[in-house]
């Protein structure tokens, strides 16, 4: 066995370090069964480091989730300061991409995650970026652009849970990926976005925590449902008492005076007691606009059981949804009282014009204007979920701005964090003029905006 | 008494080899974590899905190992005298009155005490008899998260310096040192001190060739083609929202099922016939005869793997 290299124990400290700043709970015991463990195992095979590691650092699923993207971040991150302070850059880059023929490129890829093969797959991920990266711009987040990239490609995961109809239209297609394997693909076009970018600017971008849509939000679809489910039956208990707790409260309360004079007659018409008229928990008219496009793609399964909620804690409400056109499916809430019958429901015949998959909030704007603008009123809240990417199309503010104006009170929910607002073609600043805004991609943001809709007007 | 030709591995290729041998096939991380739960001494926390074979594990390393396996089923309510030990309180009893029944020659009280407090009144449960024995055992606490929190602060000390403490008669240590597996299927966080003293190993269910392969293994006589299917199927039945997603003893099972049955080919007939073996919730069933019966009958599955 290769003996340990000068100096990782210094690394190993550092990489435990950067698990904590995750959350993950790294003791020193902990520790020290690392050091042992890694007495026992070859130090040149990688999987097996990471193994052992793993089994002695990171010890729920949830750890070892956070454990993986730490250390492919961690080791990363140390091999490329490395390869920036020797100045080192790679050869024969494909710069200027040549003319790649998409199809070909797509049959290549789609070929390589059928077989698994790692290598390959990171030859075509830089083949895919440099062909799309004479484009134009990149939208500035890595994230969007592996996703911008993999639309582009066209390609799709297979056979998941959706309705049938879907599943035999892809599988005539043929074109369906397993779902492992192209999130495989995903990582490495995330990670040669990142090399190029440190290539370019010839520095480590600084270290951010991890993304926490990576590991808070549940990306397969369905699959962690139970765990929004789990939140969702909070948020409906927190929105069901949040009107009581204010009644308690005096400040602004109102002498009932027949009920204040009815008690005074047992202390012989002096009224001792005051009673106060009750406060009314305020219920809103909400109406919620909820982007369903591949942008949002991990946040939308969440907001769609957020609108699933909402409706059984409202009873005035209308819910749309939008890619390029605005589609209303509030009946389908009203008539599904399972959330994946509506989830299928909405995927299959919502009726959301989907012609090229990009969102187009200008003319969601105009169209929502048209079709309920009369209905809009002082005491209305609209709401809406979306990442505010334009896709480089006119954001029509003004047409916002009036939907802004008539209804009482505008909020805005953006999956993504804060941090990138505004990169890109992200317009969010154009919108956050004309309401709140609040980035709400964990459940414990989602409940400090219920907060914000609960309480009661001060006007 | 001596230890009979004792195991013991060298290397993790070793320790998989091992395994093999005895009719299990560990993924890479399981064989690795084994052998480093060997060689550290430290028990070895396994979680998963159930039905991926944690029990198993446990059961082929006491094979592989020619160790005796100590297994200990937790359930909610198991208490210190169920998994420890428990003094024979009727062989106490017994003891006292054949005493004082007698006339002066009785021993004192003192000494009477000190008598039925001693290891030949104790009845030795799971945990115990781990612990005292003479050659190494492998010991299984099988589904610790059905346990209450007490319970597993009990283990705690058992855990960390494989000694029992018996006030009556003091700590008892280990003479050898088990190995020492925990499951849990995840239905309740474990504590943090509980943790601290395991190594982790997350059981999944299997890549698509390892699962193959165990099929493979269990059921040689099944017709390739047929086991590449079926094991596709079945994954694809795990991507479904189910109650109860199939695990690998199902589909061991269905595979003999299919061998009994003397089918060549799972086509939608023997698919619903055979159904209720892999699927066993009324809800599942519905979900999965509408999803994947589609597919087989339209020819979609098995074909596009078979290059």
């Amino acid at each position: 066995m290769a003996p340990a290299p000068p100096g990782f124990a210094a690394r190993l400290l550092e990489f435990a370090e950067a698990l904590r700043s995750e959350g993950v709970s790294t003791g020193t015991s902990e520790l020290l069964d690392a050091f042992a463990v890694l007495d026992e195992v070859s130090w040149t095979e990688r999987e097996a480091v990471r193994e052992a590691l793993a089994a002695t650092l990171a010890k729920s699923p949830e750890d070892r989730r956070v454990f993986e993207l730490v250390f492919e971040r961690f080791f990363f991150r140390a091999s490329e300061a490395e390869a920036v302070r020797q100045g080192l850059r790679e050869e024969g880059r494909l710069e200027s991409g040549g003319q790649v023929d998409l199809a070909q490129l797509r049959d290549a890829i789609a070929q390589a995650i059928r077989d698994g093969d790692d290598q390959a797959m990171g030859d075509l991920a830089r083949l895919a970026i440099a062909a799309f990266g004479r484009q134009g711009e990149g939208s500035g987040v890595i994230g969007v652009d592996v996703q911008r990239i993999r639309r582009a490609l066209g390609l799709r995961t297979e056979t998941g849970p959706r309705p049938p109809e879907a599943d035999s239209q892809e599988v005539a297609k043929g074109e369906g990926l397993p779902r492992g394997g192209l999130r495989r693909f995903e990582a490495h076009l995330r990670r040669e976005l990142e090399r190029d970018l440190i290539e370019r600017t010839r520095r480590l971008p600084p270290a951010r925590p991890l993304n926490e849509l990576d590991r808070a939000l549940p990306s397969g679809p369905l699959a962690d449902l139970a765990a929004v489910h789990r939140v969702v039956a909070q948020l409906k208990r927190r929105l069901a008492s949040q009107g009581h707790e204010l009644r308690g409260r005096r400040r602004h309360a109102h002498v009932d005076v027949r009920r204040t004079m009815r008690a005074s007659l047992e202390t012989g018409g002096v009224p001792v007691v005051l009673k106060y008229r009750p406060r009314r928990p305020r219920r809103p008219e909400i109406f919620v606009l909820c982007d369903v496009s591949t942008s949002v793609t991990s946040a939308s399964v969440f907001f769609l059981s957020v609108l699933h909620a909402l409706h059984d804690s409202f009873r005035k409400m209308r819910s749309f949804v939008f890619i390029e056109r605005i589609s209303e499916v509030t009946d389908v809430f009203e008539r599904e009282r399972s959330f994946q019958k509506v989830n299928e429901a909405i995927t299959r015949d919502a009726g959301v014009a989907d012609i090229s998959g990009y969102t187009d909030y200008g003319r969601v704007w105009t169209e929502f204007l048209t079709s309920v603008v009369d209905e809009l009123h002082p005491r209305a809240t609209v709401i809406v979920l979306g990442d505010a990417r334009t896709n480089g199309r006119d954001p029509r503010a003004d047409a916002f701005a009036r939907i802004a104006e008539k209804a009482g009170r505008t909020f805005w929910l953006n999956p993504e964090p804060r941090l990138y607002w505004n990169y890109g073609d992200s317009v969010i600043a154009a919108y956050e003029r004309h309401c709140e805004a609040f980035e709400c991609w964990t459940t414990r943001q989602l409940e400090d905006f219920v907060k914000a809709l609960t309480r009661p007007m001060v006007a | 008494m001596v230890a009979v030709d004792q195991v013991a591995p060298e290397s993790v290729e070793e320790i998989a080899a091992g395994l093999r041998a005895t009719g299990y096939l560990p993924g890479e991380s399981t064989a690795l974590v084994s052998y480093l739960a060997m060689k550290l001494g430290k028990p070895v926390l396994v979680e998963g899905p159930a039905g991926v074979g944690k029990t198993e594990l446990a059961k082929a390393l006491s094979r592989y190992l020619q160790r005796p396996l100590v297994r200990l089923q937790c359930y909610e309510g198991l208490d210190e005298a169920k998994a420890l030990y428990e003094w024979n309180y009727r062989k106490q009893l017994l003891r006292i009155q054949a005493e004082s029944g007698v006339a002066e020659d009785a021993p004192g009280w003192d000494a009477v005490q000190d008598d039925i407090f001693s290891e030949s009144f104790l009845l030795a449960r799971p945990l115990m008899t781990a612990i005292a024995s003479p050659e190494p055992v492998v010991l299984l606490v099988d589904e610790i998260d059905k346990t209450d929190q007490e319970f597993e602060a009990m283990l705690l000390e058992l855990l960390s310096d494989f000694q029992i403490s018996i006030p009556e008669l003091g700590p008892i240590v280990a003479r050898t040192q088990p190995v020492v597996l925990l499951t849990s299927n995840n239905s309740r966080e474990l504590t943090e001190a509980l943790k601290r003293r395991c190594l982790y190993l997350w059981l999944d269910y299997p890549e698509l060739e390892h699962e193959l392969e165990i099929v493979r293994l269990h059921t040689p006589e099944l017709a390739e083609h047929v086991a590449r299917k079926l094991v596709e199927v079945v994954r694809m039945v795990r991507t479904l929202d189910l109650k109860k997603p199939p695990s690998i003893a199902e589909s061991i099972d269905w595979a003999r099922a299919l061998l009994l049955l003397g089918a060549d080919d799972i086509d939608e007939a023997t698919f619903r016939s055979t159904l209720s073996i892999i699927v066993k919730h009324r809800t599942d069933l519905d979900v999965v005869a509408e999803r994947v019966g589609v597919q087989l009958s339209s020819g979609a599955l098995g074909t596009a793997q078979a290059s």
